[in-house]
């Protein structure tokens, strides 16, 4: 569980098979730290750009605007660098007197230098925050949503590589049932039943055949975009005008909150698929942490045996679960259709599905962590758009790889040995 | 399902309670009945049966004949056998044996095309089912794929070697761009304990644009050319044919067999894989037993990773020599996984799952070409075979087999068994 202190392993060579102690030193997090503290340096203060960067903090529709925020590009650089070296001294401070680096203090540490980069790299120019924060927010949308049934089900003891393909499935379904009925609400029930669909097949061939988890995960994803693709050739892209032209869902501002300068116009100007997100990310939380379902659930994930013992039915616990799993990834999938794209697309969710994933790792198997990672990943895909229309001075490719190293750098340095539900992927059977 | 439940409350009593044998006869078809063989057959089957649905419902004239289901029947049905069999017709000749064709030389063509589309798949397989028997989850065949691509493309067109020596120096390169790219991420997980499942995937995004860089700016790039494509590969380094250059089939397949060879070798002959396979039934128990099991996992991605780049390498020697682009992995990384998921991550099990796999891709062109049936089918399809060869007890179900249990003293382990194929 979450609450466990990840094991830590000492760098020292000879020490593979030492036991591992609770308060053994981790130089882990003040390496990491410090190799970022370099890198921050090299590229802030030795190829430090020269000029002003200008953050807009204010779109052109808000209540209260605010100036822009104007700093001198080289001078930021060097007090970024130094809070930075700051911090990574503390980090060996505190590992050297044997305590835990606070994770609080490594975010902050993340959002420093993300400033550091964002002013480096907006030098004589500007950059619209909320503009960047909103299409952040936008891109992580399907991701939390993967993240959440990913979580849910991995909890339960079911490892769900199949978020790809219930986001597809899901996709798929609301963009043809919204089409037909011109609706955008029924579009969106009928995602979460398609990802529930999907999710029934894995479930049952996981928990009634005990066929290897990850097997029917990865042929899950593949039959569902055989599917979809097929359908959309044969069916759907002959009709495009009946069948794939869904009703998208309207901009709703919730009164008062979305006039708030720089949260209101990136969190409370966004579509009902967007609330509904917000909703469901809350309760996942409380729900697994807070209520006799969540107990049920996380100890079916964790010692099936003795759920079984105290009389809890571990198959039906774990087939429903995964279910509402698939139900809730499926909302991810109606996103594309009726949130962004506007239309379905073959194989359009590329790859979301396998990140959302990685944001269940990285989150440790909590929602909310796995939210923030899910956040992360859609900051950095739209930092690289907002970066190649401003003219990034790396090259884009370096750019768009930079999310997917970072999180390598943080899964290696921050998160380490991830343990997750103890029985995920290994199949009950009853003796 | 009382058949799965059945053999695991028998598998403790004792054998031969009844020491009349019955029939041979009846014995040998129960053993055919109930072994894996006939349950690869009936999956296959199976899955054509339901891709043969799809296709029924979304042709066109199939729908139109439905429309006077009651007036006149029988077109229905000759409707959708049209459409049906013209479709799976289609697959066969684009596949194995085209009769259109004059001469047996010309008809024998497709096979040929099937075995160079498996021979990537069944690298990579090979690859992904060796981390499977670790215990690991190899998903950056894309990435390996790229770098090995990317190193021995580059000793393929840029390197001046004779004959021969050139082909091998530039296959070096590639197998060791794949075995690195891997390595990092058994490097990673031993060292830090980083899931390979999330190193994997986002080291394929890293591969992907760093290759795609480097044929836009770095030494990839063609010459004179804005195409982010590769200059193509020099003639010192290419693949000879193997049957002449009327056939696509090239030196590759070759180099998939020696793979499989090597692998059954390293898997169940040698004493690193023993280790490998140790560390992976339970790595605890290996490590008491004496096994470095974080060095297993880094020589389990070198290797893995390696025969991954084997594959990339053979895409740019052997199948497209005219120079890559940054998707010339064309889901050959994905598909492996598949392909060693029906091979049960055994090295001649993914051989033939490849071919099988090879088979579909080169029929599935044809099928498009000729019936407008979508390749995606073949997808369909795959993953069905997949799936059913993973759940013995649904095939059973389905065409009412004997269960194994039920057989006269056989005690046979209990089903969980037989079904976990990693």
């Amino acid at each position: 569980m979450s609450t466990v202190a990840p094991a830590v392993q000492p760098v020292l060579p000879a020490a593979d098979d030492r036991p591992e102690f609770e308060n053994v030193k981790s130089w882990k997090a003040p390496i990491a730290l410090g190799v970022f503290t370099v890198f921050a340096f090299v590229l802030l203060v030795v190829f430090g750009r020269e000029g002003v960067s200008t953050m807009r903090l204010s779109t052109t529709s808000d209540l209260i605007q605010l100036p822009d925020l104007e700093l001198p590009t080289r001078m930021t650089g060097i007090v970024i660098s130094v809070l930075l070296l700051l911090i990574a001294g503390v980090s060996v401070w505190l590992v050297q007197s044997r305590r835990k680096v606070p994770i609080w203090l490594i975010a902050v540490f993340a959002v420093l230098f993300l400033i550091g980069f964002l002013v480096w790299a907006a030098a004589g120019e500007s950059i619209p925050v909320p503009g960047l924060l909103f299409g952040s927010l936008s891109l992580a949308v399907p991701l939390i949503f993967g993240a959440l049934g990913g979580v849910i089900s991995e909890r339960v003891g079911v490892v769900n590589i199949a978020i790809e393909g219930q986001l597809l499935a899901g996709a798929f379904t609301s963009a043809m049932v919204a089409s037909l009925t011109n609706q955008p609400i029924l579009g969106l029930v009928a995602a979460m039943f398609a990802g529930v669909l999907v999710s029934m097949v894995l479930a049952s061939f996981s928990i009634k055949y005990f066929v290897d988890q990850v097997i029917v995960g990865v042929v899950l994803n593949v039959l569902v975009i055989g599917v979809t693709g097929f359908l959309y050739s044969q069916v759907m892209a002959p009709n495009a005008a009946l069948l794939n032209q869904p009703p998208r869902f309207e901009r709703i501002n919730i009164p008062l909150l979305s006039e708030i300068p720089i949260i209101g116009p990136v969190f409370f100007r966004q579509t009902l698929i967007v609330y509904i997100m917000y909703v469901a990310v809350a309760l996942v939380y409380y729900g697994i942490f807070h209520t006799r379902w969540g107990l049920r659930l996380r100890s079916v994930g964790e010692h099936p045996q003795a759920a079984d013992t105290v009389g809890i039915n571990v198959a039906r616990t774990r087939f429903w679960n995964v279910s509402l799993a698939g139900a809730i990834v499926g909302l991810g999938g109606a996103y594309f259709t009726l949130g962004s794209v506007g239309a379905f697309g073959k194989e359009m969710t590329a790859g979301a599905g396998f990140i959302a994933l990685a944001a269940v790792i990285f989150g440790r198997w909590d929602p909310i962590r796995a939210t923030l990672a899910a956040l992360l990943f859609g900051f950095a895909s739209n930092l690289q758009n907002v970066l190649s229309i401003i003219g990034s001075p790396v090259p884009s490719e370096f750019m768009l790889m930079l999310p997917y190293l970072v999180t390598i750098f943080a899964v290696a340095g921050f998160v380490g040995m991830s343990r997750g539900p103890a029985a995920s992927g290994k199949p009950y059977i009853k003796s | 399902m009382s058949a799965t439940q059945g053999p695991i409350t028998e598998s403790g009593t004792p054998a031969t309670p009844d020491p009349e044998q019955p029939s041979r006869w009846n014995q040998a078809f129960r053993e055919i009945t109930t072994g894996n063989a006939i349950i690869s057959v009936l999956a296959v089957v199976l899955a054509l049966f339901v891709g043969g649905i799809m296709i029924a419902f979304t042709n066109d004239g199939v729908q139109e004949a439905a429309g006077y289901f009651f007036s006149r029947p029988g077109d229905l049905l000759r409707e959708v056998w049209n459409s049906v069999a013209g479709a799976y017709s289609a697959l066969f000749q684009g596949s194995v044996y085209n009769f259109r064709r004059p001469s047996f030389a010309a008809g024998i063509k497709p096979l040929t095309e099937t075995l160079t589309f498996a021979t990537p798949l069944i690298m990579a397989g090979l690859g992904v089912a060796l981390g499977f028997r670790v215990g690991m989850f190899n998903i950056g065949g894309r990435g390996q794929m790229l770098i090995a691509a990317a190193l021995g493309g580059w000793v393929g067109f840029a390197v001046d070697l004779p004959y021969g020596l050139h082909m091998v120096a530039a296959l070096v390169a590639g197998v060791l761009g794949g075995a690195l790219w891997g390595g990092i991420v058994g490097l990673l997980k031993a060292r830090t304990g980083a899931h390979e499942v999330i190193t994997t995937i986002m080291l394929n995004y890293v591969a992907f644009y760093l290759v795609s860089y480097l044929l836009r700016e770095g030494f990839l790039k063609t010459p004179g050319s804005n195409n982010p494509k590769s200059p193509a590969t020099k003639a010192t380094a290419v693949f000879p044919d193997l049957l002449g250059s009327t056939y696509s089939l090239h030196f590759g397949f070759i180099l998939a067999i020696a793979a499989t060879i090597f692998t059954w070798w390293l898997l169940s002959r040698s004493n690193l894989g023993f280790q490998f396979r140790a560390v992976g039934l339970n790595p605890h128990a290996a490590r008491v037993a004496g096994i470095s099991v974080k060095r297993i996992y880094v020589y389990a991605m070198l290797f893995s990773g390696g025969l991954i780049g084997l594959a990339g390498i053979n895409q740019v020697l052997g199948t497209t020599t005219s120079g890559f682009g940054a998707g010339l992995d064309s889901g050959i990384g994905f598909d492996a996984i598949t392909v060693a998921l029906l091979g049960r991550s055994k090295p001649w099990g993914v051989f033939a799952a490849g071919i099988l796999f090879g088979a579909f891709k080169a029929g599935g062109f044809s099928m498009q070409a000729a019936e407008g049936v979508p390749i995606d089918i073949v997808l369909v399809v795959q993953s069905l075979i997949v799936l059913f060869i993973a759940a013995p007890p649904l095939v059973r179900a389905i065409f009412r087999l004997p269960a194994p249990g039920s057989a006269p003293r056989r005690a046979l382990p209990n089903v969980s068994q037989e079904v976990a194929a990693k």
